[in-house]
């Protein structure tokens, strides 16, 4: 384990725990675009320079904006008067520490069957390896992936956009 | 501990989080926050087994995840809008005075 991996590792469980417990909430975004950036970092460590500058430019540059929008429009920044937890929260809390529990110890448990370090050589692909896989044996789900990313646009500004005066 | 265990153990903590958060907030965009920690730790755990697996040149896991990556933006966009369609009804996002459907 390298000191990089550990680094980036507390960064990104830093922000993720700062963005679901801040009371205002734009900071909220702030801390959810540290924990992203963090987990880009990450999948750069994996050697998966793709996937972490798809998540860089994916999470970002447009979730982390929408998120940011969606605040402003619903004044989503105003701290509301009875606090910002769900009256259920205790229960939920422990249903999270019981589902992480239960992950860490099966990876734990399952640790000595894992490959170590070292053992793996680093995996050199190219983004024209990764074209050519697109265009090639995954093109079928790119096209239903492109086919899904309109529907959902046309249904978000379609849903959004819903005016009082035109409901019928 | 072996690199692969400390990543999936990150994954672990993150999935964790993001349930956490979805699970006691009441803001509605804070629990899309919540859903987004937990896809993105998914997506960790994808690219972590692809690069210590068997078979990293047959980019099945990278694939899978940059697929997740795709589909979670799409979420993310129908999820806000759906938030910002109740708020303009309701007037308001928080989850526990949301308790009817018709509008």
């Amino acid at each position: 384990m390298t000191v990089v991996f550990w680094i980036l590792a507390v960064i990104t469980v830093v922000g993720g725990v700062a963005a679901v417990t801040l009371k205002n909430t734009v900071h909220c975004a702030l801390a959810l675009t540290a924990a992203f950036a963090g987990l880009a970092f990450l999948f750069l460590q994996l050697d998966a320079q793709f996937v972490g500058f798809a998540q860089i430019l994916v999470y970002i540059g447009a979730v982390a904006i929408l998120v940011v929008f969606a605040i402003l429009l619903t004044r989503g920044s105003e701290k509301p008067e009875r606090g910002v937890f769900s009256r259920t929260w205790l229960a939920g809390l422990l249903i999270a520490a019981a589902v992480f529990a239960v992950l860490s110890w099966a990876v734990l448990s399952s640790a000595a069957a894992l490959p170590g370090a070292g053992e793996v050589p680093a995996p050199s692909v190219s983004v024209a390896q990764i074209g050519n896989a697109l265009m090639g044996r995954y093109v079928l789900p790119l096209e239903i992936l492109a086919l899904l990313l309109t529907a959902a646009m046309i249904g978000a500004v379609l849903v959004a956009l819903h005016e009082k005066g035109v409901r019928k | 501990m072996t690199p692969l265990a400390g990543y999936l153990l990150v994954a672990a903590l993150v999935f964790a989080i993001g349930l956490a958060g979805a699970l006691t907030r009441r803001n509605a965009i804070l629990v899309l926050i919540g859903i987004e920690l937990m896809l993105n730790a998914a997506n960790l755990n994808l690219v972590a087994f692809w690069r210590y697996g068997p078979h990293p040149e047959a980019l099945t896991g990278m694939m899978f995840a940059v697929f997740s990556i795709a589909v979670a933006a799409a979420e993310a966009a129908v999820g806000l809008g759906l938030v910002i369609a109740i708020y303009r009804s309701a007037r308001t996002a928080d989850l526990d005075e949301i308790n009817r459907m018709k509008g």
